[in-house]
């Protein structure tokens, strides 16, 4: 499954809430303000090691409006909108946490 | 049309926001579809199926009562996550019933509300052909 | 803005405020439309005002023939016996009628 995140971890729960759901094959995608939780923060831990097994996905438009772009974490994968839709192409049913 | 597999995941408080009750006229009117539906109620979406509701007080339609029509419209998959209760304080005791008529065993009167764990919810989800978030 | 006995209604004929209900505004508004209201479409309405009462919704077509069928027979069961009673629809006709809101999903 694709799992989507659009707010930011310091906002709301969830990118928390995702991680509680998420089984192993699933991947996750920031967008809007949930890139925030792909910047290099007091709260990127909650993603290290997912992102580390290549399992986290931004959205880079998001990330450089946000000015993002180097401070982000370990391992964090970019993708644009065409990069989106191969996702969610390759990953099947997409459950977005709001 | 073949079925398929709709799970609306609820997340917020009622009547904070507009989102629980939207969802909730999004399934009614889907229901009309009859695809094999089913509801999660995760987070502050646990609220919405508490029991006690009572909005005289804020001028708002108490849409709580409309759960109780879900069964008319053969929804009878309400899962609520245990960790959402429980991180709330709240348990199954704290829900409201909520039932529906099993055609299959002589109408007998069931309970739609399934309290779930973190990995069967994972599981259901997994299912899903389509899952729409409010 | 229109108003039935005094009862301000909205473009399509519904009451604008529920609690202003009467037996006399149905039977107003089923006389406009050149119906004489019977005991068995009082049956219909009284089930859609508790139906409302108890769930805060009207109910969908289907959800309302199932529950005629329970209640009042079989024979009563089926749409073409509520359509025979509220021609433009048990819905739409019968929840003006029985001063709900139009159904969620009733086009």
């Amino acid at each position: 499954m694709l799992h989507t995140v659009n707010k930011s971890s310091f906002e709301r729960n969830s990118l928390q809430s995702c991680l509680d759901i998420i089984d192993e094959k699933s991947v996750i995608l920031l967008l809007e303000d949930g890139v925030i939780c792909a910047a290099d923060n007091t709260k990127s831990s909650m993603l290290a090691q997912l992102a580390a097994d290549g399992k986290v996905f931004a959205l880079k438009g998001d990330v450089e409006a946000r000015g993002i772009s180097a401070k982000l974490a370990e391992n964090i994968q970019l993708v644009d909108y065409s990069g989106f839709v191969d996702l969610v192409v390759e990953h099947g049913t997409a459950v977005s946490w709001l | 049309m073949a079925t398929k597999k709709f799970m609306y995941l609820n997340r917020k408080a009622p009547y904070g926001t507009v989102y629980a009750l939207e969802s909730l006229e999004v399934v009614l009117i889907a229901a009309a579809f009859e695809q094999d539906v089913s509801l999660a109620f995760i987070d502050d979406g646990v609220y919405q199926i508490i029991a006690g509701q009572n909005t005289d007080g804020i001028g708002m339609k108490n849409f709580s009562k409309t759960y109780n029509a879900l069964g008319d419209y053969d929804i009878n998959k309400l899962y609520v996550s245990e960790q959402s209760l429980s991180e709330r304080g709240l348990s199954e005791a704290d829900i409201m019933p909520i039932v529906y008529e099993d055609e299959d065993d002589d109408w007998a009167e069931k309970s739609s509300i399934k309290i779930v764990s973190n990995a069967e919810l994972t599981k259901i989800m997994a299912e899903q052909d389509v899952c729409l978030s409010f | 803005m229109a108003d039935i006995l005094g009862a301000n209604v909205d473009e399509e004929g519904f009451l604008v405020d529920l609690s202003d209900w009467t037996k006399e505004i149905a039977v107003e508004m089923a006389k406009h439309d050149d119906i004489e209201l019977s005991d068995e479409h009082w049956d219909v309405i009284n089930f859609l005002r508790g139906y409302f009462e108890e769930y805060q919704i009207a109910p969908a077509v289907r959800v309302l023939t199932k529950a005629i069928g329970k209640q009042f027979g079989k024979e009563k069961g089926n749409s073409k016996y509520l359509y025979s009673l509220f021609p433009y629809g048990p819905g739409k006709q019968g929840c003006r009628f029985a001063g709900l809101p139009k159904p969620t999903g009733c086009i």
